[in-house]
């Protein structure tokens, strides 16, 4: 009864907010001409901005561009592509939308994730003559990721096929099976021509066999967001407040309500308090708040939590959000570079933020026909399920479509971000597994570098046995010290004294010291210290290892003295002994020395030892250096 | 605490039935908004706000005040052209009093130092830019909030609710991070600062439609005295009022439901050439 009252009272005052739809698809399929023949059919555009679009088709020669609406940037028109996501309102009857454009070419994927992922419906255009491509691929991985329910396919271009029911049901199948494979509920495929406007505001005189709906009937079908009040409450903590001697407790509600008296858990620690007031500035008085809302709460006692504890309901456990230290997660990867069991992140949920490591690359998405297999990286743009391990147990929903739980993001020690990391759930260990929790550096790259005077970086020298790698490395570790710049050398013999005193030459033997070597060479890099490997590391597939361990920071530098130089110097009498017989395996005469393709610096034997210092000290310098 | 006298309105009535209230449009910005100015004061120090004195950036300032409980607990920047409307002047005494702002007073070159490539009005705008980062150097700002909107400009729609200025303030529109799930990148190198963007989803009407529930205050050249009214204030030589006849908040929205010219129809900068705003913002313009 109170319920129907309320219901009432708004119907008359109450305006919803607009439905974000995305327009997605492979780059050329139409989406831009798409949108500006809505924005037209729909009587949508202001009037300065169509003599615009006439205007500038015009200066290029070209009939009338729905899609220079949009690509609005100078640089889009010159390149002819659409570089970042715009937003433009638009309304249907008496429903307001958002459309948001998102850019189909390859590298711009990340924009295209800015763009859709607060949308409540898609659109995915996809060319009727050419099917779907390796974007719309992509796209339609990447929507069920981010999480969009509602997704309408548009056979743009139909006009290609005639609009033959044959043809065109041929594509429909093709592009529901693919759909299909990803989950992806379709609320319909629509035949149509964005140029020449058929099925988009009014039906095509074209394809009279098709009864489904127009885009704009499919559109004004898309039911409102789902509501959120009835679930169990949640609130991250987004920061604490006191002001005029009174402390807040401030933050969004993620869903379900919080009314004054309610008992909340507070983080993993799970102190209990009680909500004594909602707070609101010049707003209706309410003791009750929904999902949604940034309010702040009072709460007695009077506990001072921290920013990422997650507030719930304290006293019903079937309420709880799940807690794991271990978490699966599907992986949307935006870095450049790929990405590799054991690196090192923080873990962005809401407000919370966790250390985590990448435990394990459980299945990699194989984009040509979406299917799942082994891998051990995660190539730039690519998809996966991983395994992340917390250093301490994380609270979390399970991520669920069209809603704000588990939406992790994974975010690198210079406050990029990175990947998006919807949690599916907690992970098992496997049996006779023992979980380990590395812990990541807190301190910021930024602050390193100003501590320390200079960046840090790995210079990994290799050369055959007396070629002169170590006299090099210690000259320019002296060099740079004269410079202010903390160097350390790692080289072969030191190493093989101490911590690889277990190890022999044969190739398994060298490999495992390589490893060992670029590991300590990593850790100390991440700490800010420059450093100089010099180890004759003769295996290309070994040093590629080394870059993989090392990552983004490391150079190649050879030392490049041909073998009868390094035979005629034998500062160690070693090439004698190998010459006769007395040490097996060695390098250069009963080993391999694989020279690397292309150093990113070469220190040629020809010229006097100190020019190699001077050069290698100016290589280092110029990269270390702010 | 000083608690300003609650607006009476029709959701109120909720009260006694203990059940939130339906959130409407208007709810929703302003949540995201308070969101938004919450996560940039908690996550990059030291923070101001840029008032303008327009109705955005004043709606931005009673944002503020509603994401801290009735408080700014950050400066606010006024960047002078000294070629306002006297009106503007006024309006900025009696309210930084009023609101009770920490108020900080930045000055422009004069048009002579602004690069003459540019067309003239663009030109004369290009002086806020230079004021603008002279202010954020002098104080070494990591977080500038400004009232940009998506609808008022194209280049302006492909901003970023964050968005990282590098060295020289440069905004790289070719290079910009993802910006999803509510999550926001702070970047940090010396010289850089974030600029933040609390009404970046807003649009003109919702703007109007908040000041008309809410009560906030305005200067009253944005309603009409014989005939005219200004919809956007910029300097007085390169801003030109509209020809309209509404007088109170509640015409002006009546007109701007049924408005098709764009905004910033009466910014003389917006016309002089294709790229001109473009070549503006990179720059660091608003």
């Amino acid at each position: 009864m109170g319920d129907n009252i309320v219901t009432e009272s708004f119907s008359e005052t109450h305006r919803a907010a607009a439905t974000p739809i995305v327009i997605v698809g492979h780059v050329d399929h139409g989406k831009s001409s798409l949108i500006g023949r809505l924005l037209y059919d729909t009587d949508s555009l202001q009037d300065g901005k169509l003599a615009q679009i006439v205007e500038s088709s015009r200066k290029r020669g070209l009939a009338v561009e729905w899609s220079f609406l949009l690509d609005s940037l100078q640089i889009e028109r010159d390149q002819g592509v659409t570089v970042d996501s715009t937003r433009i309102p638009f309304r249907l009857g008496s429903r307001d939308f958002v459309i948001v454009d998102a850019p189909g070419h390859r590298q711009f994927l990340r924009n295209m994730i800015t763009g859709a992922a607060d949308a409540e419906a898609a659109v995915l255009v996809v060319d009727a003559k050419e099917g779907a491509q390796e974007q719309t691929r992509r796209h339609a991985m990447l929507l069920r990721l981010i999480g969009i329910r509602h997704v309408i396919v548009l056979l743009n271009k139909s006009d290609l096929l005639e609009f033959d029911e044959a043809k065109i049901v041929r594509v429909e199948s093709d592009v529901r099976q693919l759909l299909g494979r990803l989950e992806i509920e379709v609320e319909a495929v629509v035949p149509a021509s964005a140029r020449d406007g058929d099925n988009i505001a009014s039906r095509s005189e074209r394809a009279l066999w098709y009864k489904g709906p127009t885009l704009v009937e499919a559109l004004a079908n898309v039911p409102p967001p789902a509501s959120r009040a009835a679930l169990p409450f949640r609130m991250p903590v987004q920061d604490v407040y006191r002001f005029d001697g009174v402390r807040y407790v401030a933050g969004r509600i993620e869903r379900g309500t919080v009314r004054a008296g309610d008992r909340l858990a507070i983080g993993a620690q799970g102190q209990v308090a009680t909500v004594v007031e909602v707070c609101r500035w010049h707003a209706p008085e309410l003791p009750v708040a929904g999902a949604g809302e940034s309010i702040a709460l009072r709460l007695e006692p009077d506990l001072v939590p921290d920013r990422g504890d997650l507030l719930f309901p304290a006293d019903d456990k079937a309420a709880a959000p799940e807690r794991s230290a271990r978490i699966r997660t599907r992986l949307f990867w935006l870095r450049g570079e790929p990405l590799r069991v054991g690196e090192s992140f923080t873990l962005r949920l809401a407000t919370a933020e966790h250390d985590v490591t990448v435990a394990s690359i459980d299945a990699v998405v194989d984009l040509e026909d979406l299917t799942l297999r082994e891998g051990d990286s995660v190539p730039p743009d690519g998809f996966a399920e991983i395994t992340l391990a917390a250093s301490h147990a994380v609270l979390f929903d399970p991520f669920s479509p069209g809603f704000g739980d588990g939406r992790g993001v994974l975010v690198d020690r210079y406050q990029r971000i990175v990947g998006g990391a919807p949690l599916i759930g907690p992970a098992e260990l496997a049996d006779g597994e023992h979980a380990i929790h590395p812990t990541a550096s807190r301190v910021p790259a930024a602050r390193q570098v100003q501590t320390r005077g200079h960046r840090s970086g790995v210079f990994w020298l290799t050369g055959l046995p007396g070629s002169g790698k170590s006299t090099v490395a210690r000259a320019a570790e002296l060099a740079l010290s004269e410079q202010a710049i903390n160097a350390t050398v790692l080289d072969g013999d030191t190493l093989r004294a101490g911590l690889c005193s277990d190890l022999g030459f044969s190739p398994e033997d060298r490999h495992e010291n390589i490893r060992r070597a670029a590991h300590v060479a990593k850790i100390l890099a991440e700490s800010g210290q420059v450093v100089i490997v010099a180890l004759v590391s003769p295996l290309e597939a070994d040093r590629t290892q080394a870059r993989q361990i090392v990552g983004g920071n490391f150079h190649e530098v050879f030392v490049d003295t041909p073998l009868e130089t390094c035979e005629k110097r034998d500062p160690k009498g070693l090439y004698a002994a190998a010459r006769s017989g007395k040490i097996p395996e060695f390098t250069g005469v009963s080993a391999p020395y694989e020279a690397p393709v292309s150093p990113e610096l070469r220190l040629a034997a020809d010229r006097p030892e100190q020019e190699a210092i001077n050069t290698l000290t100016a290589f280092i310098l110029r990269l270390v250096q702010p | 605490m000083t608690q300003t006298p609650i607006l009476s309105r029709d959701q109120a009535t909720t009260t006694s039935l203990a059940q939130p209230r339906i959130m409407d449009d208007l709810d929703q910005l302003e949540a995201q908004s308070i969101f938004i100015l919450r996560e940039a004061y908690r996550k990059l120090k030291p923070l101001s706000l840029l008032w303008s004195l327009g109705k955005d950036s004043n709606v931005m300032v009673w944002l503020a005040r509603k994401a801290f409980m009735g408080h700014v607990p950050f400066p606010v920047m006024h960047v002078d052209t000294e070629k306002k409307f006297p009106e503007m002047y006024a309006f900025r005494d009696e309210y930084t009093k009023k609101w009770n702002l920490d108020l900080l007073l930045g000055y422009c070159p004069p048009v002579e130092e602004i690069d003459p490539s540019l067309p003239p009005a663009a030109r004369s705008a290009a002086r806020k830019t230079a004021g603008l980062a002279a202010m954020i150097d002098k104080h070494r700002f990591r977080g500038v909030i400004a009232g940009i909107r998506r609808d008022e400009q194209a280049t302006r729609a492909k901003e970023r609710v964050f968005s990282p200025r590098g060295a020289g303030h440069r905004w790289d529109v070719r290079n910009q991070p993802p910006e999803f799930w509510d999550q926001y990148a702070t970047p940090y190198e010396d010289g850089m600062h974030i600029r933040v963007h609390p009404l970046l989803s807003w649009r003109e009407i919702d703007i109007w439609r908040y000041i008309e529930r809410e009560g906030i205050p305005l200067v009253d050249l944005y309603f009409a005295k014989d005939g005219k009214r200004y919809r956007s204030l910029g300097d007085q030589d390169i801003t030109n009022p509209v020809e309209s006849t509404a007088s109170t908040v509640a015409e002006v929205i009546a007109e701007l439901e049924t408005s098709r010219t764009s905004e910033r129809a009466g910014r003389a900068m917006d016309h002089e050439s294709e790229d001109v705003f473009e070549r503006l913002r990179v720059a660091g313009y608003l």
